[in-house]
């Protein structure tokens, strides 16, 4: 039996793999951290987005198309604007990945406990 | 109560956790410095982890492999970028090739360990941030086994059992 296999095939959707690249290639920059933290809190347009940063309206419009190939942002058009929504379901799996490490944590600190309990037994 | 508190920021890619031990900032210390105790709680059972080198010194670098159940070995790497002993520790970690050779497209995690008396107890933080999704994914693969087996009814079991004497 083949358990790495098995186990792999459990943790993460092997389907998933790309999007979750997207998602934390979307996540690795400040800027659409901090678009993503906006658009969370208010709505914006990409260029109501644009007036925040000292960047090129063009630029803003690419780091919010990053995020939208990744799930984390949707766009809505609005005559002649475009609205920026979160994608949560994005933004929870990006939490779920983390949940599933801190699990590592949680074990690594048992072991350490159990380590330092055999001196005082 | 070994686990006290865990913090994720999906948004920055962070994991903060806490936990507090029943022996003094030293004696937790020793368990990071020793690549003897080290190698015994950095993987899980199942992935047992062979610390080859182990540096610590501000500067320094660790390399180790963490074998699987069918006898394949992932190698990783640290590099220790702050020490202040007994009380804080700076690390990046990644995985390498065979050979020890750090695997750049993987990306590096970075993390901050810090130690304090709380209570006539040490507490100990450690923030992880991460780069990339592929080196979390791997590091999940590793590291969940155990966890994935025995199920997360028998983690919250352990972390009901009451405090260590």
């Amino acid at each position: 039996m083949d358990a790495g296999v098995s186990y792999n095939q459990m943790v993460v959707d092997q389907t998933d793999d790309a999007r979750l690249d997207r998602l934390f290639q979307a996540f690795a920059d400040a800027t659409r951290r901090d678009i993503l933290a906006r658009v969370i809190t208010g709505e914006y347009s990409v260029s109501g987005l644009a007036a925040h940063y000292a960047m090129s309206f063009a630029a803003v419009q690419k780091h919010v198309a990053v995020m939208e190939r990744a799930s984390l942002v949707t766009k809505e058009k609005r005559g002649r604007e475009q609205i920026v929504r979160p994608d949560l379901e994005g933004v929870q799996k990006a939490r779920r990945l983390l949940e599933e490490y801190e699990l590592i944590w949680r074990q690594r600190v048992d072991r350490i406990a159990d380590i330092l309990a055999e001196e005082k037994e | 109560m070994t686990f006290i508190s865990s913090h994720q920021d999906p948004e920055a890619l962070s994991l903060t956790f806490v936990a507090e031990f029943d022996a003094s900032v030293e004696r937790v210390w020793q368990v990071w410095e020793d690549p003897r105790q080290l190698e015994r709680w950095w993987g899980p059972p199942t992935y047992p982890a062979t610390f080859q080198r182990h540096e610590f010194v501000p500067g320094g670098s660790a390399s180790y492999y963490m074998t699987s159940p069918e006898g394949e070995k992932f190698h990783g790497w640290w590099k220790i970028t702050a020490i202040d002993a007994p009380r804080r520790l700076e690390y990046d970690d990644g995985f390498a090739d065979e050979n020890g050779v750090p695997d750049d497209k993987m990306g590096a995690t970075h993390s901050v360990m810090t130690l304090e008396t709380v209570e006539g107890r040490t507490r100990m933080t450690t923030v992880t941030v991460f780069e990339s999704a592929e080196q979390l994914q791997q590091m999940l693969e590793m590291g969940m086994e155990e966890g994935v087996r025995e199920g997360m009814g028998q983690i919250d079991a352990l972390l009901a059992e009451p405090a260590r004497a």
